[in-house]
């Protein structure tokens, strides 16, 4: 073991479109700038890295990747912060490694994760989240020759079972809750940014467009100890499709954990920002979907504002503003389109497990007036994902609030929180 | 660099294509990752180290994510902990 | 009246007076702002402990515990009842002679106690850094998960005809509990087991908070099997003042491990003390290097109502004839909440109690504070 003490002007938390922008920017700036991300590679969840190359990374992906290596920002990969042991410092952990950095000013570019809801059979192997399965994909899980269903609600199902097609699985079908009118209105709404259209468009050509079905959403799965087969509603008619996988997500969380540990304010479950992406605490920044969920595009606009504000140049973004506005309308337009029906309130039944971690079921956890209570009388959210997945699936299920965040961020091994002893303090030059 | 690596995983020998996840590998081959608190198996659920469901010990140490580990040759991976 | 009792606080406590009193045949409410067990009982560790700080002391925890037995068969598998044990362990040859003295008041006590030996200390726990000089097994203390156990109280209240109240009390005297929102409760006796909450309803409580830090594991069965505490405990963790922390490991039947324990008082903030936290992490891993390699999933913190003498206040409040306490129970609340709520429920009743009450009655403390 080992431990690490770095300083740095601007420390960005993520390396995904948001936190790439926002250190190129601060680099731009002039800026000493560390970027820490939990996974192996640069990219964060839309451009991490594709071994099978059968849906390479994007042109724009490319650029900006090769903009932020040669940005001469410090990136620590397979690195996760864990907490914030004093001002202006968090504790990071790499490979069982202790690494403390300080900072002047700080940008949360940590992303967002899958809302994931409970139905019968959701803790079988084989059912996945959307973007859970495409990673594993990316990570070198075969699809070649599997039936792929999937399933839950957003934009990003037509791109994830494109990707699918792409990498040589069946997709019998891709089921959006969203009703066709709340869909088709928003697709309206984007004639003016063609671009997305068009990609749109593009995907639906790989699936075959009548594989695409709104206002149909998960009832329950079969199998025994794999998965067998899917059941889909639309609330009046019921299909059973056997499927090797199922892709299931019900659109995105923002990641606020490490907001929140840094008492920043928090609504609606988003960090809150200002125009210039200034957090309530005045030298902590966020861009991205951490901030709200708002994709890509938005993503890189406000990692540009966000880090060039924390560099306090401010005025090489000034033309900027007006663009995230104008995104975060469009945003705002998609998150309602795709709000989640009631129907899918009911979808747990008494046995249904809603805590994987504890396995807590639907019916353990009636008569608690919320999360926090739930969570010392069940153990629902005690697990090591800390209510990650079945807080999330509460809040809509009962409108419960999420419980106090308390530290670590993640599970870390014991070791990385311990004194050190100062000769084993290596400093910047060379441990990076 | 050679274009596959080869892990154990419960004893058995497994080769995959370099850069591939030990979270992949498992399933890949046919496994769960863990068994649950009340004895259910489990295996890789969001693919990017949020929901726990993925635990396997790696080399020795128990609970680890393994959506977000590369397999690299020789490695250990104890499934059904 | 709407009540003979009104008890503020549905903690391990007050769950227990209410369950308690409402027994004995008496009109109960029991008010908590929110479900039971959320309050310091949701913080602590859960070790039913018998404890010599003073004779006081171990006559309120060794009656306790033994109420704990009784009451083992009426609880729920969530409150995870154990008798782990608890193993003293002596670091040098110091503390040995500790373990000798404290072997001999134990069983003149009537509490069994059993010097260990270097070797057996290691055959009992294997992970116990090497080098120790041995240690003090008290067989018959445990372990217990505290929220479940005031959830199971509370509803023996409910049962015994106790009408449970959600809301906050903002004024207690005279026969009255004064909820937010206007409402008032009127009954002959109110008892106030608030916890650490309760000087803001009498300010006047020679009560201080003391705040305590915990930090939990991923699940490892069998790798712990007694609840652990160095005996250096009482050098360092007893000391009323400044900062201290103490090796004190306990398993739960989770597999998982609870890690404590600091003490600390003036601090008012409820976030974790990172190097506090350090230090305490530092300690256990003094004696149990193995713990480095565990996984920790959750840290927090809690706050012990303390009082002067380290005793509970239990009896009439002097400055009101219509209030009772039941707080103040520091490190050992979940202990001693039985025997508080027997001695409570006997001094109602006019009876004498097993033990006497006089040591924990807030006039006594008062004069010995004075
Ligand atoms: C599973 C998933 C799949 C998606 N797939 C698509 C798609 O196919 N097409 C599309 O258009 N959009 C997709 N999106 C949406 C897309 O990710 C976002 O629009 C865009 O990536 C937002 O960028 P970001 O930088 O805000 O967040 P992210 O790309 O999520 O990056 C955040 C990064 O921060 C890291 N991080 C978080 N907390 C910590 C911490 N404490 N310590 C260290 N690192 C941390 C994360 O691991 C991650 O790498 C997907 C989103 C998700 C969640
Ligand atoms: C870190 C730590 C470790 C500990 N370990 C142990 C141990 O191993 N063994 C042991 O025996 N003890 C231990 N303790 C002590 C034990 O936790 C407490 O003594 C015990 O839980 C106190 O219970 P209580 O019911 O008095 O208080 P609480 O559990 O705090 O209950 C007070 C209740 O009053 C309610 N309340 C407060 N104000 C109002 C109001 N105005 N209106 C309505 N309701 C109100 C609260 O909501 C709460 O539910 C530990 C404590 C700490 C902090
Ligand atoms: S699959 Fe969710 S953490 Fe690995």
């Amino acid at each position: 073991m080992a431990e690490t003490r770095l300083h740095c002007d601007v420390l960005v938390a993520g390396a995904g479109p948001a936190g790439i922008a926002a250190a190129i920017a601060a680099r731009r700036a002039g800026k000493q700038v560390v970027v820490v991300d939990d996974n192996p590679h640069p990219g964060g969840q839309i451009w991490r890295g594709s071994m099978s190359g059968a849906h390479s990374t994007s042109a724009a992906a490319r650029k900006w990747l090769q903009r932020f290596r040669a940005s001469g920002a410090e990136l620590l990969s397979s690195t996760r912060i864990v907490t914030a042991p004093g001002a202006n410092t968090v504790l990071a952990e790499h490979e069982g490694n202790a690494i403390h950095i300080h900072y002047d000013a700080l940008v949360l570019a940590t992303g967002a994760r899958e809302l994931l809801l409970p139905f019968p059979g959701w803790t079988l192997p084989g059912v996945m989240g959307a973007g859970g399965l495409q990673a594993m994909a990316k990570a070198g899980l075969p699809l070649r020759g599997k039936r792929v269903v999937v399933a839950g609600t957003g934009p990003l199902l037509l791109a994830v079972a494109a990707a699918f097609v792409h990498e040589g699985a069946t997709v019998p079908g891709v089921f959006d809750q969203a009703s066709r009118e709340n869909i088709t209105a928003f697709a309206a709404s984007l004639l003016t940014r063609p671009s997305l259209l068009m990609q749109g468009a593009g995907y639906l050509a790989t699936i075959k467009s009548w594989r695409y079905r709104q206002g149909w959403w998960p009832l329950c799965v079969h199998g025994e100890a794999t998965l067998q087969s899917v059941v889909m509603t639309n609330g009046s008619d019921t299909v059973e499709i056997a499927c090797d996988y199922l892709a299931c997500g019900f659109h995105l969380v923002p990641n606020i954990e490490l907001g929140a540990l840094l008492h920043c304010r928090i609504q609606n479950g988003a960090i809150i920002a200002n125009e210039h992406q200034q957090t309530s605490v005045a030298n902590v920044f966020t861009a991205g979907e951490a901030a709200g969920i708002a994709g890509l595009p938005q993503a890189l606009v406000e990692g540009e504002i966000a880090g060039a504000y924390a560099a306090g140049a401010g005025n090489q973004v000034r033309h900027l503003l007006r663009r995230r506005t104008a995104l975060r309308k469009v945003a705002a337009r998609m998150n309602h389109a795709y709000r989640l029906r009631p129907e899918l309130r009911a979808l747990p039944q008494a046995d249904t497990l809603i805590c994987r971690c504890e396995d807590v079921s639907w019916q353990q956890l009636q008569g608690f007036s919320g999360m926090r209570s739930a969570k010392i009388h069940t153990r629902c959210g005690m697990g090591p994902c800390q209510g990650r997945i079945c807080g999330a699936a509460m809040q809509f299920l009962a409108g419960w609030e999420a419980d106090t965040h308390r530290p670590p961020l993640y599970p870390v091994q014991l070791s990385t929180l311990l004194p050190l002893a100062a000769h084993d303090t290596t400093h910047l030059e060379e441990s990076i | 660099m050679p274009d596959s690596v080869t892990i154990r995983i419960d004893g058995q020998t497994v080769r995959v294509p370099h850069g591939t996840s030990v979270a992949a590998a498992i399933m890949m081959n046919g496994g769960f990752c863990r068994t649950s608190v009340q004895g259910e198996p489990r295996s890789a659920v969001c693919g990017m180290g949020i929901c726990f469901e993925c635990r396997a010990a790696v080399n020795g140490v128990a609970q680890q994510r393994t959506c977000q580990i590369t397999c690299v040759d020789e490695m250990q991976v104890v499934t059904h902990g | 009246m709407d009540f003979d009792s009104v008890v503020v606080g549905a903690g391990i406590v007050g769950s227990a007076c209410a369950a308690e009193l409402a027994r004995a045949g008496m009109k109960v409410a029991l008010v908590d702002i929110a479900d039971p067990g959320l309050g310091a009982t949701a913080a602590g560790m859960g070790h039913i402990v018998v404890m010599d700080d003073s004779p006081a002391q171990l006559a309120l925890t060794h009656y306790s515990r033994q109420l704990w037995d009784a009451l083992e068969t009426s609880l729920t598998p969530a409150c995870e009842y154990r008798r782990t044990g608890t193993l003293w362990i002596a670091a040098d040859e110091e503390e040995m002679q500790e373990v000798l003295r404290k072997r001999a008041l134990y069983t003149d006590n009537g509490v069994a106690a059993e010097a260990i030996t270097a070797d057996r200390l290691y055959e009992l726990e294997p992970s116990l850094r090497r080098g120790m000089s041995g240690g003090l097994l008290v067989p018959d203390d445990g372990v217990v998960y505290a929220p479940a156990v005031a959830r199971v109280l509370a509803m023996q209240a409910c049962d015994a005809g106790a009408v449970p109240i959600t809301g906050k009390v903002t004024a207690v005297g005279d026969g009255r509990v004064q909820l937010e929102g206007g409402a008032e409760l009127r009954t002959r006796r109110i008892v106030v087991a608030a916890g650490e909450w309760s000087t803001r309803l009498l300010p006047d409580l020679p009560i201080r908070r003391r705040k305590g830090h915990l930090a939990i594991t991923d699940r490892y069965p069998g790798m712990v099997r007694h609840q652990l505490v160095e005996l250096g405990y009482l050098k360092s963790a007893h000391s009323i003042s400044g900062d201290s922390v103490a090796f004190n490991i306990q398993p739960r039947s989770t597999g998982q491990l609870l890690i404590g324990s600091s003490r600390q008082y003036g601090a008012e903030d409820s976030g974790v003390d990172f190097a506090l936290m350090q230090r305490m992490l530092a300690r256990a891993t003094e004696y149990m290097p193995a713990l480095a390699d565990l996984s920790i999933i959750r840290m927090w913190t809690g706050f012990r109502a303390a009082t002067p003498n380290k005793l509970p206040l239990i009896g009439p409040w002097t400055a009101d004839e219509t209030v009772f306490l039941a707080t103040g129970h520091e490190g050992l609340g979940i202990t001693t909440s039985l025997a508080t709520a027997a001695l409570l429920s006997s001094y109602f009743a006019g009876r004498d109690s097993t033990i006497p009450i006089a040591p924990y009655l807030p006039a006594n403390a008062e004069a010995a504070h004075a």
